[in-house]
């Protein structure tokens, strides 16, 4: 079965300590300067939002159908049977087509380096491997961020949403957005109202570019047979008139 | 002449001031990364160097394909004396195309990465090998000039023998790069200004291309006559004024229909930004398209010029609006490129136009160059269908 995350911002009190152990996960330097940046970026992977009174949690989403993936040249990003969606550096040439593709604008990138990597949370792949749960569901003292398998995280959200229906807007955010995502949100509030993205398509995006990539065959074949008798056409009258002129 | 020779001088200095700071940019971009050299930014990742280096870089190449569509393969052979002037402008094009790239991707040591690790799901795989296919391609149609030069026939033969196969596989080649462009923003529906994102701007941008190529065409012409004195090859270029007029008129006729079929009139009634630039962008199209249709617009030189240069800033608007422009409200991040991005695209832009003029003042590509010679020229040409076929 494939991992998830759900994260259920209602019960989050934005302690950050999912940030701080998503760097420990990650060793990336954690401090109170980096503890206030609102945003996710290249060093750090996760971050805690604050809408008002509410908090929401921002991560890769580590889609079933990741735009990520399909989009990268040289497939350094991969989604694995096991859920997370997981980047190979030492492929990576730094077209940051992942950036510009990806629905969610989750990948950041080490701007600065002379030799730069991309950066995006991997949902703990190592760790979840090792049957560990996500350096974030292990911090989280209240069971805001739980981690395990996708369908029965969904089956769990449905159950609180159906508990408490006056707590809760009553739906999950990344059952069918971009085709589902491994990353399940629940709110007391509509998902814009916490910053969720509401404009991201239900059809998985790498659609939208394999619909015209597999035409790329039928193109060549086509084209090749029509520039082929094209030419075979015209250059034979130019020959044939070559000939008549001549005699 | 003498009048040209102060002239000269300006844009020499022009030139010099713009390529020192071009290297001092490319000196950031080595040592202070991308951050250092550029404005980009986490939600806005691609900008000045993709939008223009590349997507139009590509684009303006675009003479090369079309001109060897038209001479060689539909035979049209009036067309010939500009042919090699296209060819060489797509080959530098092509070229200056990877040295864009070079500046723009994080790890340009890495440039070879997609000929080996595939991902034929990507439209980044496909673009990557077009580039790399048809400058391959576009090298070796440009090789026979430098043979040429240098007299030797047997490998201008070896050439000759491949080159109708050679020539099919350009055109293709630059059908499918022309388009992808345009494909690779087909994953961004939710970013992409509606104006912009249609699931036909592969057709778009390949179309565009076209229209481009033939502008990209006369507006050289019309230099190198300027510049080598020599004379222009009007009743060609006006004929092919008509039909740069035709291909653009399809064009926005597609582009209609696909805003219509889209709905996305009303878009047009929003006082927003992109709507004045989405103006800009047909306005540059369509006025020429218009004038073009004109007998007395396509018989001036100065008025032709005037129209291929309306059409390539039209293509180049239309780029930067799909490149830049049209993404920063969907992607909720302003985007204005850093002084060193504009050093740098100029700089490219300045070395391509250097280049060129040294290509053509020391080998044979404008062929009223050889005006003298010109009849034994096109003896010398005739027997090559012959030979191939």
């Amino acid at each position: 079965m494939s991992k998830a995350i759900l994260y259920d911002s209602t019960l989050c009190i934005g302690c950050k300590a999912c940030e701080g152990a998503c760097a420990e996960r990650w060793g990336l330097p954690y401090n109170d300067q980096i503890a206030a940046e609102q945003t996710i970026s290249a060093h750090k992977l996760t971050a805690v939002e604050t809408h008002g009174d509410k908090f929401c949690r921002r991560l890769c989403m580590n889609c079933l159908q990741p735009t990520c993936v399909s989009v990268c040249p040289v497939g350094a990003l991969q989604k694995t049977a096991l859920g997370p969606v997981t980047y190979d550096a030492d492929k990576c040439m730094g077209c940051r087509y992942c950036m510009q593709a990806c629905p969610f604008q989750v990948p950041t990138y080490e701007w600065s380096k002379r030799l730069p990597k991309m950066r995006k949370c991997n949902m703990c792949y190592e760790r979840q491997s090792a049957g560990k749960q996500t350096a974030c569901a292990e911090v989280c003292p209240v069971g805001a961020t739980v981690n395990g398998d996708r369908d029965e995280l969904i089956r769990e959200a449905k159950r609180r949403i159906g508990e408490k229906p006056d707590q809760y807007y009553g739906k999950i955010y990344g059952i069918n957005e971009a085709g589902g995502t491994s990353v399940l949100f629940l709110s007391a509030v509509p998902f814009a109202q916490i910053g969720l993205k509401t404009n991201v398509p239900d059809e998985p995006l790498p659609e939208t570019t394999w619909r015209v990539l597999e035409l790329v065959p039928d193109v060549v074949s086509t084209g090749t047979v029509l520039l082929g008798g094209i030419y075979w056409i015209t250059n034979r009258r130019a020959e044939v008139a070559k000939k008549e002129g001549r005699r | 002449m003498k009048r040209k020779l102060p002239k000269i001088t300006v844009w020499r200095a022009i030139f010099a001031a713009i390529l020192v700071s071009g290297l001092y940019a490319t000196y950031l971009r080595v040592f202070h990364g991308l951050g250092g050299a550029t404005n980009l930014s986490d939600k806005f990742p691609w900008g000045l160097w993709i939008a223009f280096d590349v997507m139009c870089g590509v684009g303006l190449a675009a003479g090369g394909f079309t001109l060897v569509a038209m001479v060689h393969i539909f035979n049209i052979e009036k067309y010939h004396p500009v042919l090699r002037p296209a060819i060489l402008t797509a080959f530098l094009g092509y070229v200056l195309v990877v040295v864009g790239l070079l500046y723009d991707l994080g790890r340009p040591d890495r440039l070879w990465h997609p000929l080996v690790m595939w991902n034929p799901h990507s439209v980044m795989f496909e673009v990557a090998w077009c580039v790399t296919l048809y400058t391959t391609v576009l090298f070796l149609e440009f090789l026979p000039v430098v043979l040429e030069k240098f007299g030797l026939h047997k490998p201008l033969n070896w050439i000759h023998k491949i080159s109708v196969p050679l020539m099919i596989l350009g055109v293709l080649l630059s059908t499918l790069h022309q388009s992808s462009l345009g494909s690779l923003f087909l994953i961004v529906p939710e970013k992409l200004y509606p104006l912009w994102y249609s699931p036909i701007l592969p057709v778009l941008f390949f179309l565009s291309s076209i229209a481009v190529g033939l502008a990209m065409t006369i507006f050289e012409s019309w230099h190198s006559s300027r510049a080598f004195g020599r004379a222009l090859e009007l009743p060609l270029l006006m004929s092919m004024g008509r039909v740069l007029a035709v291909v653009l008129s399809v064009y926005l006729w597609v582009r209609f229909l696909d805003l219509s079929h889209r709905h996305a009139f009303p878009l047009l009634a929003r006082n927003r930004i992109e709507t004045w630039l989405f103006g800009l962008e047909i306005a540059l199209m369509v006025i020429p398209m218009v004038l073009l249709y004109q007998h007395r617009f396509r018989s001036t030189p100065g008025r032709l010029y005037a129209c291929a240069v309306m059409v390539v800033f039209g293509f180049i608007t239309n780029r930067l609006n799909v490149g830049t422009t049209g993404l920063e409200a969907g992607s909720g991040t302003h985007y204005i490129p850093r002084w060193s991005e504009v050093a740098v695209t100029l700089s490219i832009v300045g070395v391509g136009f250097a280049i060129f003029r040294l290509v053509a003042q020391y080998f044979p590509i404008f062929e009223a160059h050889t005006n003298q010679s010109a009849p034994a020229v096109v003896e010398e040409r005739q027997p090559e269908p012959i030979q191939v076929a």
